[in-house]
């Protein structure tokens, strides 16, 4: 794989994870647990959309077959999608829905923190405007995470359970394969070791204040979305996502 | 629906002599366009009244992000679905200024969206409507927005200050939403296939009735209208304001190169207005006591979020306590 | 009842301005209540500070004490700049 076959993989995970956890949390307009939490939770996903159309135009301009950011995000079917399995996991209850959040939300953060500094200018100029918004989320979710975590019993055992099954699809976020490595060493993206152990470190210390258990280091991860191997569930995501753009292939605006 | 059909208490007006003077002091500062503010003293029937409007127009505000959280999840495109998820941001925000201002009151957020899910409060019944194909979000935000800013924009100068303030406020937010809704329309309109023209008619169709429906029945069929109209809760009448909808949408209406769905609209050059056949009072009774197409989910989409929510909320009161102790214990 | 307490919140809109009141949120504690007013209040960069006060802990004047309050200062014009007369001459001050 060449540097630049890299970039547009790499841009590609990083659109397609922020867009697939946008549409999850769209997915909750008028059903959060509060009239304050509809608000935040629509502001997050409304962060996160418009940072996926940020990497999917960079994207678009460098793989260059005259396709556009909607093409990228509508017109690809699940096993060309790179997201974090994480991203598409359901949002069942709210203790999933936060620890998802969670999960991603420390990974984000250290992740654009780190591209801010990248090699490649249009990595950075768009990272910087999107970590403000992720330091944010991460915040935001970290809160609730220990509010949940340490708030009543039901509370608790909700959370747990959360992490108990969510904690497969971590392992992903810091499992590093070539395209993370080429974009370590061109200086473009974060240094994985780093990354993981940054990880490891912010998630253990805000579950510890939670009450909660982390899984074990050992625990069997699931992994493949950044190959385009998916759950179940990213088809369902997309049929519902592109559904106008497939059904009426011929429209060329909107 | 925003300030219509508000059950204020009274049939009649009383007249200055009949008010004590108290309720005579209060009626000259509203006549003298002074603001009423939350500590003042006001007749215990003004403060119901406005609790119920502006809890019905919160309501509302609220209810109104499912017909379109019905289609975020689908939007077409990038733009789109920003544009989207950005009113519908706004529509919670200005659900949340409505019940800000009502608690000024002395009323409860809580107590009265309770009353809501038990089908006792009244909102919007726009939103019992479905919306069934794409177009219909621009036909949302420029004909339902659009009757919504007709009323809120004279509410700015309702007598309650605090409701008056956060009318100012969202109507400033909300200039957007019309335009967005237009635009939606207008695109597809231009440049759209056959089948997204049809799509944008179809909306059109089904939306303008239930849009004219928001301004509530006639005058003289609202009894409260009067008492509402001399507190300054409400500034104008609903056929008035239903008119002045009417006469600024049919020029745009025509612009889209639509129609609508009333044989008996016409410029009539002696009145200055646009004529237009009669409404359908039958459906709008109907609609209002629960027998919209989507009255039952609404309120149990509603409902249901705020019943699951129960824990999560209950958590949150639960470790302000703890972390109060910890603090308190250090 | 409600289950969360009531905050009022206070925007300043820019530097050099004194933080206005613009209205209330619900929150579970002061972090929360924080994050809330930052979503709901400055979703349109209206604010550069927030200051958020449990609505229980605040001490408003009651309207029927307003004259004595507030009265006793309209005839004390002398508070005022434009009490001083000064000569055209003596220029802008």
């Amino acid at each position: 794989m060449t540097q630049a076959e890299a970039l547009q993989e790499y841009l590609l995970r990083l659109a397609d994870s922020d867009m697939i956890l946008g549409q999850r949390l769209c997915e909750l307009c008028g059903k959060a647990p509060a009239l304050e939490e509809e608000l935040a939770l629509m502001n997050v996903a409304l962060d996160l959309v418009g940072q996926a159309r940020n990497w999917y135009e960079y994207a678009a301009e460098l793989i260059d077959d005259g396709g556009d950011a909607d093409k990228l995000a509508f017109r690809r079917d699940a096993h060309n999608y790179r997201n974090l399995l994480l991203t598409e996991q359901p949002n069942e209850d709210y203790a999933v829905t936060m620890g998802r959040q969670f999960f991603f939300d420390a990974w984000h953060y250290l992740t654009l923190k780190s591209l801010v500094d990248s090699s490649d200018e249009r990595v950075a100029g768009i990272a910087a405007k999107a970590l403000k918004e992720a330091t944010y989320h991460l915040r935001r979710s970290s809160e609730w995470i220990k509010r949940l975590g340490d708030g009543t019993e039901e509370s608790h055992r909700r959370m747990q359970d959360a992490v108990d099954i969510l904690w497969r699809f971590t392992g992903e976020l810091i499992t590093p394969d070539d395209t993370d490595h080429i974009m370590a060493e061109a200086g473009i993206g974060p240094e994985p070791d780093q990354l993981a152990s940054n990880w490891r470190e912010m998630v253990n210390e805000v579950l510890t204040q939670a009450t909660l258990t982390p899984g074990a280091d050992d625990a069997w991860m699931y992994m493949g979305g950044k190959h385009g191997e998916h759950t179940e569930h990213l088809g369902f995501i997309l049929a519902e996502m592109q559904f106008l753009q497939r059904a009426y292939p011929d429209a060329t605006t909107w | 629906m925003y300030a219509q059909l508000v059950e204020t208490g009274s049939k009649r007006l009383k007249t200055k002599e009949e008010m004590s003077p108290q309720e005579r002091e209060f009626q000259e500062k509203v006549d003298a366009e002074i603001k009423i503010e939350a500590k003042n003293w006001m007749p215990e029937g003004y403060r119901k009244t406005l609790v119920r409007q502006i809890s019905q127009h919160a309501h509302s505000e609220v209810v109104g992000m499912l017909p379109e959280g019905n289609w975020v999840t689908r939007a077409p495109t990038l733009k789109r679905k920003l544009q989207l998820m950005a009113k519908i941001q706004d529509e919670a925000g200005h659900g949340l200024y409505l019940y800000s201002a009502m608690e000024t009151l002395g009323a409860d957020r809580d107590e009265e969206i309770e009353k809501l899910h038990q089908g006792k409060a009244k909102y919007s019944s726009i939103f019992n409507y479905p919306t069934l194909n794409w177009a219909d979000m621009g036909a949302v935000g420029w004909l339902v927005d659009g009757a919504a800013i007709v009323n809120q924009v004279v509410l700015q100068r309702t007598s309650y200050g605090p409701y008056s303030r956060a009318m100012v406020r969202i109507c400033k937010e909300e200039s957007f939403h019309q335009r967005q809704g237009y635009q939606i329309l207008l695109d597809l309109m231009r440049e759209g296939t056959d089948e997204q023209k049809a799509m944008v008619q179809d909306a059109i169709n089904r939306l303008w009735w239930p849009s004219l429906m928001m301004f509530g029945p006639h005058d003289d069929e609202s009894p409260n209208s009067q008492q509402s109209l001399a507190w300054k809760i409400k500034r104008k009448g609903n056929d008035e304001l239903r008119q002045m909808f009417i006469d600024q949408t049919v020029p745009q209406l025509e612009f889209l190169g639509c129609t609508a769905p009333d044989p008996d609209l016409k410029w009539n050059e002696e009145t200055g207005h646009y004529d237009f056949g009669e409404i359908n009072w039958q459906e709008f009774y109907d609609v209002l006591k629960g027998n919209g197409p989507c009255n039952r989910e609404r309120i149990n989409t509603r409902k249901k979020a705020i019943d699951e929510g129960r824990w999560v909320r209950e958590a949150a009161v639960a470790y302000a306590k703890k972390q109060k102790q910890r603090t308190q214990a250090a | 009842m409600s289950e969360w307490r009531l905050y009022e919140v206070f925007v300043r809109s820019k530097h050099g301005l004194n933080h206005k009141h613009v209205g209330s949120v619900h929150a579970s504690d002061n972090e929360m209540a924080m994050e809330n007013a930052r979503d709901l209040y400055t979703r349109r960069s209206e604010g550069v500070s927030i200051w958020v006060v449990p609505s229980d802990t605040i001490t408003a004047s009651a309207s029927d004490e307003k004259e004595v309050l507030f009265d006793p200062s309209e005839d004390k014009i002398y508070r005022h700049a434009s009490f001083y007369e000064l000569p055209d001459e003596v220029g802008h001050m």
